[in-house]
């Protein structure tokens, strides 16, 4: 007997606050889950970048060696080791178990707004206001950067790592996509300066965000526009841009305190999630859950589906 | 009965072996219990029986390895020592006894394989094989395995000897009588007088008389045609050393039916051999048989008439007349001929060709009735004016028209002066001249300028034709053409050359005073310029072979050094577009772009595809094949470009602009304009009009600055900063139009600035301590009156330079760095990053600031006093250095100056105010954004 499939239930927007957390490192400049979305870094502008359990509200471990703010942190696959950058120009490499710093790899001109391991955490990519986006090897003691994309015209607001492909939206207007495999640069062009971007999950789509408060969904292979949301404001800041985990929704920062859920295929706004009263500054979403995590101003919030109920510890 | 009785004995049939009978008093013998009944092999070890499912046989010592222990792995030798005895371990050593057994898998014991299982002779293959060995590098070297005969039969062959085949006939139905006889061979064409019917043919007869008529035969075997490629580096058709032939002289008949094969194809088809062997008659040799011969059995052979010439040029070849390593004999009248006999399959629609093609024959060019085939050498002599004479007979004894232009100048052109002459592409190798160090581009530009000139030139020769005609001077016609040419070519040129540096007669002092003179009526734009400057003591010839170097060395000389010289006016405008070659691609249509994205037509419109090589390294740590793996490029190909240092980035408004405007301002002017439609999206996203580039992007960087970014300035200090601003901006701008109305070509490049201005700016990103001082003592005098404690911040930043060497403690710690972040804030371009504002930390923070501030307070009033003289000074000094600085402002047009003016004026963070302010501003925050 073949019964049918239970019907896939429609995705749920994480819009109940689980928690708050009081980073107490000044503005949290950005906030990243992990890869399996079992903890959180947020990168501080007081020079730290903490590891927390945001569900349990613990936090983990300081890392501290940066000279300025932290901008911006990624974790690896494995969880063994972190990278961020920030704006002392440098991008380390944290061992995540003792709290070192096993890198810390210069030449950057300006300030690191992101940086992102690859898939296996060989390399880390970081892109920087200096308009080039930098890859360390992490395997070998060179100092120098493996190699160094620096067709941007301006500075890089942010960079993702697929496989093969390295995806950089510059503040020039321009997504380009490294495809290393091909040997080949794409070169989107939005117009306005690009302040997030990313893969969708399936790896099809490019979410492009800009300050021209639109996202922007693009084809990845040819370019086309597949969707655009507006509603929310980004106008000034680097704000974070999102898909949810299962490409269902587009969620975005908007500077006026509130976190924009679109459907992705429709277009429409699904929620606007009032955060608070200042900016948020930068979102994560878990990669398998309907979780979010937001930062606004030296606080983060995590927010979870209406009928989520908090296993273990309460709270 | 009885007897039935008595046969019984015999008549039973018994099956099986009886038991032995018990003997007496015996026990009778227990049977071996189940468990007991064991399998072992020869060396008494156990063996397991396998399941079909199970493994099949069992591998040593109980399904171990080998021994009871299981395989151990061999303990390491080094092979340092004794590297010569290492020894391969093949896979025998791994394998047990009885594996090498008759019936294992690797048996040892000699047993014929497939390869030598016995074969009846092949004869065909055996033909073929010989042949291979009479062709092979190495004749004889299949003598092996001819002696090593296979005994096995293929079933072909068994079916085939089945239906009465035997081994040397061919397959086919029997023949009646031999078809040799019927027809003639048609191989053997004869020449010259018929021979008698009776004589060949009857010596050939001796046999065929034997034949009784109603005998059958087979038809004969026919080897197949060997298609082996020539694989050697033998000439066409060369044939190694027969050991038959050569030790025994003859072809051999006894040995191979086949003659050995130098023949042509058709004996490859093995009948024109069969035939010899059947023509044999006369059988024995002439010489008698040597000492090393073996075979004997010959020596009375007689021979056959057919064996010796009978006409002349159809001699067989392979007799050994020629020599075993001697090249075929040539018959190309045979060949010819047998093009006539083509035998393979004529093609539908095509027919045999009657008459061969005759030979095209070539023969050697005609010389020249007073050719000598002797060459000598004349004279080299320079061409100055006084041996012009010498020269001039020279060139008429080389037989040379002596009014050729190319030919007299020659010797004072070298190669490279030349090849440019006759339009060559120039070698590539080490740049001889700077004009080669030109990028393609400005060749290209070169090229135009010539070619505009080569126009002019071509539309003054109409005129310069018809004013010759009606010339009173009887003047040759191509020179004056070709000096009106250069006039006219030459006046554009020498406009813009100063004074000519360039001396092309330096030798010859006197030249070079004629050749000044000449170029200074070119510049008065005299017609008449050549002929008045030359001498007139020179004669006609002698004129107008100067005129024609003038002319040359003018042109030549006059506009490279134009050319050049525009170019290194030009210079960095020139480098910066050619360094952005290729991002100009990205750039060069985004207004086209831009329509696209404002129409939302993204895809093919707003994508460019480049090739980009990857580093290796990078892709072998994404584990990415190289997609280029036979590139050692890295990045985009042809870009050649400096990186971005930190001073581009510093000047954001020039950066977006400077380079890509700069650069396309000479050749696409409209760029501007769509370079001014894109500025807007920019993120300063300033709502004003733009009318100048620089200016507006101070502008508009200014009050993005002063606008959104200011959290809540009190309105007395936003109309205080909004004066400044304007002061410092409308300084700006007149400085900005000043520099703009000079025109492009008088702007000193940014390299310059750069040169001039980058250490400071370098200074100021890193320290950023002297100058944001001085702006901020600047500032604060404006300030003063409304906030007194403002000056603390001299303080506060001086102790936070100080401080932040140490690691910060607990408490301080949230207070200095935002003085570090906001200095760093200076910086930032692009999307910036929110402003600090933590609504929790907010209660927290203001005690401790309080307090701290409190302490700050008690500290700075005894200093308020000392601090205000000094920024009096201060404030006079800074006049002083305004005045120095509005050039650097002014150029840049933005850089950090720009950045440091707006953001001391619009105070983004708290660097210059009090803590309160600073929270007061905080706390208004929230409203405002909302």
């Amino acid at each position: 007997m073949a019964f049918p499939e239970p019907k896939p239930r429609g995705p749920e927007l994480p819009q109940k606050r689980l928690k708050t957390l009081d980073c107490g490192q000044r503005a949290v400049r950005a906030v990243r889950f992990n890869v399996d979305g079992n903890y959180c870094l947020t990168c501080g502008s007081d020079k730290t970048l903490k590891l927390w359990n945001p569900l349990r509200g613990t936090l983990l471990r300081t890392y501290s060696g940066h000279g300025y703010e932290v901008l911006d942190a990624a974790g690896s696959f494995d969880n063994s080791s972190l990278c961020s950058g920030g704006g002392d120009k440098a991008v380390v490499l944290w061992d995540v178990a003792s709290g070192q710093v096993v890198r810390k790899f210069r030449g950057h001109a300006g300030k690191v707004n992101t940086v992102q391991f690859n898939e296996e955490a060989t390399v880390i990519l970081s892109g920087s206001i200096d308009s080039t986006i930098r890859c360390w090897d992490c395997r070998s003691r060179k100092p120098e950067p493996v190699q160094t994309l620096d067709e941007a015209r301006d500075g890089i607001s942010s960079v993702k790592v697929s496989d093969h492909e390295v995806l950089a939206g510059s503040v020039d207007g321009r997504v380009r996509r490294y495809d290393l495999r091909m040997g080949q640069l794409f070169s989107d062009y939005v117009g306005s300066p690009i302040t997030c971007i990313c893969f969708s999950r399936d790896g099809q789509c490019t979410l492009v965000s800009s300050l021209d408060s639109t996202l922007r969904l693009l084809d990845k292979d040819t370019g086309e526009l597949l969707g655009e949301y507006t509603g929310h404001k980004n106008k000034e800041y680097k704000l974070d841009c999102c898909l949810s985990e299962r490409d269902t929704h587009v969620v975005s920062c908007s500077e006026d305190g509130k976190v924009f859920f679109w459907d992705l295929v429709e277009g429409a706004l699904a929620l606007a999630l009032p955060i608070g009263p200042g900016v948020v500054q930068s979102l994560t979403y878990h990669p398998t859950e309907p979780c979010l995590l937001t930062a606004m101003g030296g606080s983060i919030q995590c927010w979870r589906e209406e009928t989520y109920e908090a296993e273990g510890a309460p709270g | 009965m009885a007897a039935l009785d008595s046969d019984s004995d015999e008549d039973l049939v018994s099956y099986g072996t009886g038991l032995e009978p018990l003997e007496e008093g015996e026990r009778p013998k227990k049977p071996i219990p189940l468990q007991d009944q064991t399998v072992r092999d020869e060396k008494g070890r156990y063996k397991r029986f396998h399941g079909a499912f199970s493994g099949g046989f069992s591998a040593g010592y109980f399904n171990t390895v080998g021994s009871k222990e299981g395989w151990t792995p061999s303990s390491f030798v080094s092979s340092r020592q004794n590297r010569a005895d290492k020894s391969v371990l093949g896979p025998e050593d791994f394998m047990d006894e009885e594996d090498l057994s008759e019936f294992g898998i690797a048996p040892k014991s000699i047993v014929t394989t497939d390869d030598f299982a016995s074969k009846t002779k092949d004869r065909i293959r055996e033909k073929a094989r010989q042949l291979a060995a009479a062709t092979a590098p190495i004749p004889g070297a299949t003598l092996l395995d001819d002696l090593i005969t296979p005994a096995k039969l293929s079933v072909g062959f068994e079916l085939l000897r089945k239906m009465g085949w035997k081994e040397g006939q061919g397959i086919g139905p029997r023949v009646k009588r031999r078809p040799r006889r019927q027809k003639p061979d048609p191989g053997v064409k004869i020449y010259g007088c018929a021979l008698p019917p009776g004589g060949s043919e009857g010596s050939e007869d001796e046999d065929d008389d034997y034949l009784p008529e109603n005998v059958t035969f087979a038809p004969k075997d026919v080897t197949p045609v060997d298609f082996t490629p020539k694989d050697n580096v033998h000439g066409l058709a060369y044939k190694g050393l027969d050991p038959h032939q050569a030790l025994f002289g003859t072809s051999g008949e006894h040995f191979n039916l086949f003659s050995g094969g130098p023949e042509e194809t058709g004996d490859l088809l093995g009948d024109i051999g069969v035939n010899k062997g059947r023509k044999l008659g006369i059988s024995g040799q002439a010489f008698g048989v040597g000492a090393l011969e073996e075979e004997d059995d010959d020596i009375y052979a007689t021979e056959t008439l057919s064996k010796y010439d009978t006409v002349l040029k159809d001699e067989e070849p392979g007799d050994g007349l020629y020599g075993w390593t001697a090249p075929r004999q040539y018959k190309s009248q045979k060949e010819s001929e047998k093009d006539l006999r083509y035998v393979g399959k004529i093609l539908d629609g095509f027919s045999l060709a009657s008459k061969p093609l005759s030979s095209k024959k070539i023969y050697p060019p005609e010389l020249p009735r007073d050719y000598r085939p002797v060459h000598y050498f004349r004279p080299v002599v320079a061409a100055t004016s006084e041996n012009s004479h010498l020269l001039q007979v020279l060139s008429e004894s080389a037989g040379k028209p002596t009014n050729d232009p190319g030919t007299r100048s020659r010797h004072q052109l070298n190669a490279c002066k030349r090849g440019e002459l006759l339009g060559e592409t120039p070698i590539q190798g080490a740049p001889t001249s700077v004009l080669e160090f030109l990028s393609q581009k400005d060749k290209e530009r070169l090229k135009e300028v010539k070619q505009a000139t080569d126009l002019k030139a071509a539309q003054l020769r109409a005129r310069s034709l018809a004013q010759s005609a009606s010339g009173s001077r009887p003047q040759p016609l191509s020179p004056d053409v070709g000096h009106c040419s250069w006039h006219m070519a030459l006046s554009g040129g020498m406009a813009s050359t100063r004074t000519s540096n360039f001396k092309p007669f330096a030798k010859d002092p006197e030249k070079q005073k004629r050749y000044e003179e000449f170029l200074a009526n070119m510049k008065r734009g005299q017609k008449d310029a050549l002929e008045r400057c030359l001498d007139p003591g020179m004669t006609e010839w002698e004129r107008g072979r100067e005129r024609d170097e003038f002319a040359r060395a003018a042109l030549l000389y006059a506009s490279s050094h134009s050319t050049l010289s525009s170019r290194f006016t030009h210079a960095q405008e020139e480098d910066n577009s050619e360094q952005v070659e290729v991002p100009r691609d990205q750039e060069n249509d985004v207004s086209d772009k831009q329509s696209a994205v404002k129409m939302k037509m993204f895809g093919k419109l707003t994508r460019d595809t480049f090739e980009w090589h990857p580093d290796k390294l990078l892709c072998k740590r994404f584990n990415v094949p190289d997609p280029y793996p036979d590139s050692t490029l890295v990045g985009l190909p042809r870009v050649k470009r400096d990186k971005y240092s930190v001073f581009n980035f510093l000047t954001i408004p020039e950066t977006a602009s400077s380079p890509v405007t700069q650069a396309s301002s000479e050749k696409v002017p409209q760029h501007r304009a769509s370079d001014k439609s894109r500025k807007p999206s920019r993120w300063d996203t300033s709502k004003e009009e733009k009318k100048e580039d620089s200016i507006s992007e101070f502008l508009s960087l200014a009050r993005s600055k002063v606008g959104p970014a200011k959290p809540e300035p009190s309105p007395l200090v936003n109309k205080e900063e909004a004066r400044a601003t304007e002061s410092v901006s409308n300084k700006v701008v007149n400085k900005d139009v000043d520099s703009q109305t000079e025109g492009e070509g008088s702007r000193p490049s940014m390299d310059l600035f750069k040169a001039i201005f980058a250490s400071s700016s370098d200074e100021k990103s890193s320290s950023s301590e002297d100058e944001q001082g001085d702006s901020e003592d600047d500032q604060e005098g404006t300030r003063e009156a409304d906030f007194k404690s403002s000056q603390e911040t001299h303080l506060v930043e001086a102790s936070s330079v100080a401080q932040a060497s140490e690691p910060a403690p607990q408490e301080p710690a949230p207070f200095f760095p935002i003085q570090k972040m906001q200095i760093d804030e200076r910086e930032a371009f692009g999307p910036r990053l929110p402003p600090v504002f933590c609504p929790n930390a907010r209660q927290k923070l203001e005690a401790p600031l309080k307090e701290k501030h409190k302490k700050n307070k008690e500290k700075h009033k005894t200093k308020k006093e000392h601090r205000r003289k000094k920024e009096k000074k201060k404030k006079h000094r800074k006049h002083k250095h305004k005045g120095k600085q509005k050039n650097k402002k002014s150029e840049k047009s933005s850089s950090s100056e720009s950045t440091d003016s707006s953001d001391s004026q619009s105070e983004e963070g708290p660097t210059d105010l009090s803590p309160q302010e600073l929270l007061r501003r905080l706390k208004r925050l929230p409203l405002r954004r909302q």
